[in-house]
């Protein structure tokens, strides 16, 4: 087990929040097709609120925290929000477009010592790209600010969200990202909007091309680790907990309200009207979230892949149950194994 | 030997975890767990009192070490410390505005 693996495990076992994605606004210059989202303002914390939470964020043990959005840059308090964050000795990841990164702000960002800016980046195409975050030029805007995030020697990695638009570009997307000499990672998750809209799940890329995305090592690493066959289903997978969400990890939305996670829309409380470590305890949507074990889970319980299953209980929630599958995560994990499937029968004299 | 003072870097993250406490070098993204025993010397770090002093007040009054042995046990600590910016070492008082 690494270091982190092991941090990560005491800060479950002890319920300390260890990582907290806050979100400072729901307001974007793009407006992605695919977007969790829904933009429109809803009373945005102040300043002075955001800074009070910081504060309480730092006496629970919160460690990792994610500033994000919207668009987190479109905040003209977003450094200063930034910098009494770090002022606070947090490890600071920013969550952007980079669209609003110029040589200013990527120097202020290497001064606060900012842990790692993460970008989302499309397509290599600016075409595609575009047309994806619908503001035109965005594409060469965002690669301009990596670029000067690097003379800084920032952190970087982007993270490319495979969908139809640009089921064919992830390979560009990632020899793009060492060209820049970033990190890169994939998604091919499109999730429902946090209004339980569903009609962005269309644009999901199909099974066959989940398949290919497992298969690929630029993508996953070794393939063969990432599409190991499911481990047995014994007492001990029975006993574990879903995931991290509500446990040792929780999202924060503009206005306050506190989540398990920023995909699982279960309102745990208002940080205007309640303190963060009195919602962190005693929160009974919490609560229930940290007792459920895979055992408690009917369909999952019984399925061979409940031992390497990355089920999301926030994406099962928004299907209807906490406790339900996520049907998502269902297609992830047959994909992941008949990749195996399809690999052990492929003719080795055609390799 | 010349006292040793030790402070904290301002541009670390760090939280305590349970009875330890987690720290990252945002300069390096290196990531360290201090157990109770060194935390409290983390803790204590303030850059104007000497090593020696911060062993035996925090240390050995709390854990019933030899202060010898503790403070060779404190002196590598820091160091290692020191290599990675997690830490100032100096053989005079530090003031904040050095970071």
């Amino acid at each position: 087990m690494s270091l982190m693996e092991e941090i990560n495990r005491k800060a479950f076992d002890l319920t300390v929040p260890l990582s907290v994605q806050l979100d400072l606004t729901w307001r974007c210059n793009e407006n992605c097709v695919h977007c969790y989202l829904d933009h429109e303002g809803r009373g945005e914390l102040s300043t002075a609120e955001i800074k009070d939470i910081l504060r309480q964020l730092s006496a629970a043990g919160v460690f990792f925290l994610a500033i994000s959005g919207g668009e987190p840059l479109l905040r003209s308090d977003c450094f200063e929000i930034m910098e009494y964050a770090r002022s606070l000795q947090f490890n600071v990841k920013l969550k952007t477009n980079a669209v609003l990164i110029g040589p200013e702000q990527a120097e202020r960002l290497r001064k606060l010592n900012i842990e790692q800016i993460q970008i989302s980046i499309y397509s290599h195409r600016d075409e595609i790209h575009d047309a994806i975050t619908k503001l035109p030029g965005s594409l060469q805007r965002s690669l301009n600010a990596i670029r000067l995030l690097k003379s800084q020697q920032l952190k970087v990695s982007i993270t490319t969200v495979l969908m139809k638009p640009n089921r064919n570009d992830g390979q560009d997307v990632r020899r793009l990202a060492d060209e820049l000499g970033v990190g890169f990672n994939v998604d091919p998750t499109i999730t429902p909007k946090m209004n339980g809209d569903r009609a962005i799940l269309d644009l999901g890329i199909t099974f066959q091309e989940l398949q290919n995305c497992f298969n690929t090592p630029e993508f996953v690493g070794d393939v063969g680790e990432f599409c190991a066959p499911p481990l047995p289903v014994d007492g001990a997978v029975l006993d574990g907990s879903p995931c991290s969400a509500g446990h040792s990890a929780c999202y924060i939305s503009p206005r306050g309200d506190v989540f398990p996670c920023v995909q699982f829309p279960l309102s745990c409380g208002n940080l205007r009207e309640t303190a963060f470590a009195e919602i962190w305890k005693n929160s009974e949507a919490l609560k229930e979230v940290r007792s459920i074990r895979v055992r408690d889970l009917p369909s999952c319980s019984i399925c061979l892949h409940a031992g390497s299953c990355t089920r999301c209980p926030g994406l099962a929630f928004m299907e209807g149950d906490m406790r339900g599958v996520s049907s998502a995560d269902c297609e992830k994990s047959r994909a992941r194994t008949l990749s195996i499937v399809h690999r052990d029968c492929r003719d080795p004299k055609s390799e | 030997m010349a006292d040793m003072y030790i402070r904290r870097n301002s541009w670390i993250a760090t939280r305590s975890l349970g009875d330890e406490v987690i720290i990252m070098s945002a300069k390096d993204s290196t990531f360290f767990t201090l157990n109770s025993t060194s935390a409290a010397i983390w803790n204590a770090a303030d850059g104007v009192t000497p090593l020696a002093q911060l062993v035996e007040s925090s240390v050995c009054a709390a854990f019933e070490v030899d202060l010898p042995l503790a403070l060779a046990d404190a002196e590598q600590l820091v160091t290692d410390l020191a290599v990675h910016g997690i830490l100032t070492v100096s053989d005079h008082p530090i003031e904040a505005q050095q970071d």
